[in-house]
């Protein structure tokens, strides 16, 4: 189990960093996708607005968690950031180069240097292949030859806690969701990837096991270096493993603050929704009252202006006629934004703070 | 195979389990799933059974409405619903029992109603059924259901499929369709898990004030804790078909005597220790057709002693009300 990571030779090169420790590893800028569905042969074209004008930054050694409901865009936006899914339109820069821009292609680095991980273990291996010839096959893709790729899968998967002895030439039927899942992490990481892209990991899996695949999670970022985007709907998960959360409502940021400053003190109507919708794990102190009612709206025809003002406690005029840009909090640190008229000074909103720009 | 609680024993108790065994045919034999459970739900009260995947709760929970004979699974024991024994039922009975009398609230309301056929006329279907009322005051009562279960613009949303609403809404349908005939208990197989959290918040609030008011007798099934703690008067934790702590949600949430147990709360990620180590459950839940000898835990349990590999350990209770079946607490108890 204990096989420390960062000793295994490994047969592809390490992806050399370019930047220097202050250059962001990810950069994405104005992500949009919009999928159009038709209704029917002769129904009108209706367009999913999936993701809309995504920005983010991992920064080297950082997990960026990304949280919110269904239907909000955060797995959409794993599979931008990726390049599995082409953008409509936006930027993605790893460690200061064109990762991906519209009619690019990504090349053979760039393949190897951002890996996933997908929520359904099961579906995302190969049904035909035994585990090792699965966590092979990238390398060997990348010129390896066969036999070394094959000694370093058994490596990784007696590093996963998966012994060869046992688990070397089973196939995924033969093994349960959590062990499939040190699998799918096993295959990312013979790539030796920079960034890990984790779209609900831990979601399909029991307690006992998603703690285990977390601790995993944690020891390999600490002996790899590596940097994660991790995205769940689970807020304690997100809590526990991320340096940095990003908030998204119906394919937009809302807020996007340090772990703990989010935690402590969430400023956009939603994450204070959604934080107190959390069970309390207390028989003695339960939710009194739900937060929020109803469920969040159609991506297909989102509201306008703030796309959260139609369940949002504090909604007015403002809010239903512009978007509120996502600007650093009024007092706080710059790494703290939220898109809310209630926090942008002078906006109009009876709840925002009064404007600075006139003492100037 | 344990001695039931003196006061669970009480004539109002609207469920009782005694001795459930269920065993389904695989490959030559039989594999057991559910191996000598107790429990009881009086009226007004909400047993959560807490457990992991392949533990047996949806099983028990099949158990109740009858489902298990059809599929071919061997039962044994006795389910009482109001005194009468479901498993001695004929087909018929079981039939008017189901809707009725128990109310079945499913993971995914998507698959459970009829996607040809509008809400509200699956809801005035059972009505009509069981309570032999005419279709227009059916329909008049699915109105009030709606009401009930606090859906927004009942009357159009009862001429909606199951496909035009939301899943929120969808699951509030679900609940109106289970409260229908007033049954007096109500089964629900993990009515949360499917949805979003500011949902799911709703959803059970909505149900806990609902069982309250009409003094519903309800059976839970989660693995989620925190959901346990929102809902639970009395929480059962399952591991590999049987009961192995009991007891009211404090006990068992807050101060919990068995090693599995403590292992699961200890699991739990509370966010707020970030990078510590979690606790860990090493291996996986025991193969059920491979069980080991004596405590069917005992393979990955840390407080594991000579003893536990030799006697299944029978339930005993540590506190009143708190039962554990667990060799150590036993001796510690001095039972």
């Amino acid at each position: 189990m204990s096989v420390d990571l960062a000793r295994l030779q490994a047969p592809l090169l390490q992806i050399p960093d370019r930047g220097g420790p202050a250059q962001p590893l990810l950069i994405a800028k104005g992500l949009r996708k919009w999928f159009s569905l038709s209704d029917g042969l002769f129904g009108s074209r209706t367009v999913v607005r999936a993701v809309d004008d995504l920005s983010l930054t991992v920064r080297k050694g950082e997990t960026v968690g990304i949280v919110g409901e269904s239907g909000c865009g955060k797995s959409t936006a794993a599979r931008l950031i990726s390049g599995i899914t082409p953008a409509d339109s936006g930027e993605v820069i790893l460690d200061g180069k064109t990762f991906w821009a519209p009619r690019t292609r990504i090349g053979a680095e760039g393949r190897r240097a951002i890996q996933m991980v997908f929520q359904d273990s099961a579906s995302s291996l190969n049904p035909r292949m035994t585990v090792t010839e699965t966590i092979a096959f990238g390398p060997r893709a990348h010129g390896v030859s066969s036999a070394k790729a094959h000694s370093y899968a058994l490596d990784l998967l007696a590093a996963v806690g998966l012994p060869p002895a046992r688990f070397a030439e089973r196939f995924p039927v033969q093994l349960s969701g959590g062990q499939r899942q040190r699998v799918n992490i096993a295959r990312a990481i013979a790539m030796r990837p920079r960034l890990l892209v984790l779209d609900e990991p831990v979601s399909a899996l029991d307690k006992s096991v998603e703690a285990q695949v977390l601790n995993l999670l944690v020891r390999m970022r600490q002996e790899l270096g590596l940097s994660y985007l991790f995205i769940s709907h689970d807020l304690n998960v997100v809590r526990y493993i991320s340096d940095r959360v990003v908030v998204m409502y119906l394919g937009q940021v809302v807020e996007e603050a340090s772990s703990d400053a989010l935690f402590a003190a969430p400023r956009h109507p939603y994450t204070q929704a959604l934080f107190a919708s959390k069970p309390s794990l207390d028989p003695r102190t339960r939710v009194a009252a739900a937060p929020l009612s109803g469920d969040p709206p159609d991506p297909v025809n989102p509201p306008s202006g703030c796309r959260f003002r139609t369940r949002c406690p504090i909604a007015e005029a403002i809010c239903a006629a512009t978007k509120p840009p996502l600007d650093p909090v009024p007092s706080g640190d710059d790494d703290h934004k939220v898109a809310c008229w209630a926090q942008v000074p002078g906006s109009g909103h009876t709840r925002a703070p009064a404007a600075v720009g006139a003492l100037q | 195979m344990t001695v039931p609680a003196p006061c669970s024993a009480s004539s109002e108790a609207v469920l009782q389990i005694s001795d459930l065994n269920v065993a389904f045919r695989a490959g030559s034999g039989w594999l057991p799933v559910v191996r000598g459970i107790d429990m009881s739900v009086e009226r007004g009260r909400v047993l959560v059974l807490l457990g992991e995947s392949g533990s047996g709760k949806s099983v028990t929970l099949r158990a109740v409405v009858g489902l298990l004979q059809q599929e071919g699974a061997r039962v044994s024991g006795q389910v009482k619903v109001e005194g009468d024994d479901v498993t001695a039922m004929s087909q018929r009975e079981v039939l008017e029992l189901r809707g009725k009398r128990v109310g079945f609230i499913f993971q995914e309301p998507m698959t459970a109603l009829d996607p040809v056929f509008r809400i509200g006329e699956q809801i005035a279907e059972t009505i009509v059924r069981h309570r032999g009322a005419t279709w227009k005051e059916a329909q008049a009562r699915a109105k009030q259901l709606f009401d009930l279960v606090q859906i927004p613009s009942a009357e159009r949303r009862l001429r909606a499929y199951p496909s035009e609403l939301s899943g929120g809404l969808r699951q509030r349908a679900m609940i109106a369709m289970a409260m229908s005939c007033e049954p007096q208990l109500l089964l629900a197989d993990e009515p949360t898990t499917a949805l979003d959290a500011t949902v799911q918040i709703q959803v059970l609030l909505l149900l806990r004030e609902i069982q309250k008011e009409l003094g519903t007798a309800m059976v839970f099934v989660t693995h989620d804790l925190g959901v346990a703690a929102e809902i639970a008067d009395d929480v059962a934790v399952m591991y590999a078909g049987r009961i192995v702590e009991k007891g009211s949600a404090e006990q068992v949430l807050l101060a919990s005597r068995h090693p599995y147990t403590q292992a699961l709360t200890s699991c739990v990620v509370r966010g707020s220790y970030r990078d510590l180590a979690l606790g860990e459950l090493s291996g996986s839940p025991p193969d059920l057709s491979q069980l080991p000898p004596g405590c069917s835990f005992a393979p990955r349990c840390s407080q594991r002693v000579d003893e536990c590999g030799r006697v299944d350990p029978l339930g005993s209770e540590c506190h009143p009300r708190h039962m554990v079946s667990c060799v150590k607490v036993e001796a510690y108890a001095g039972l």
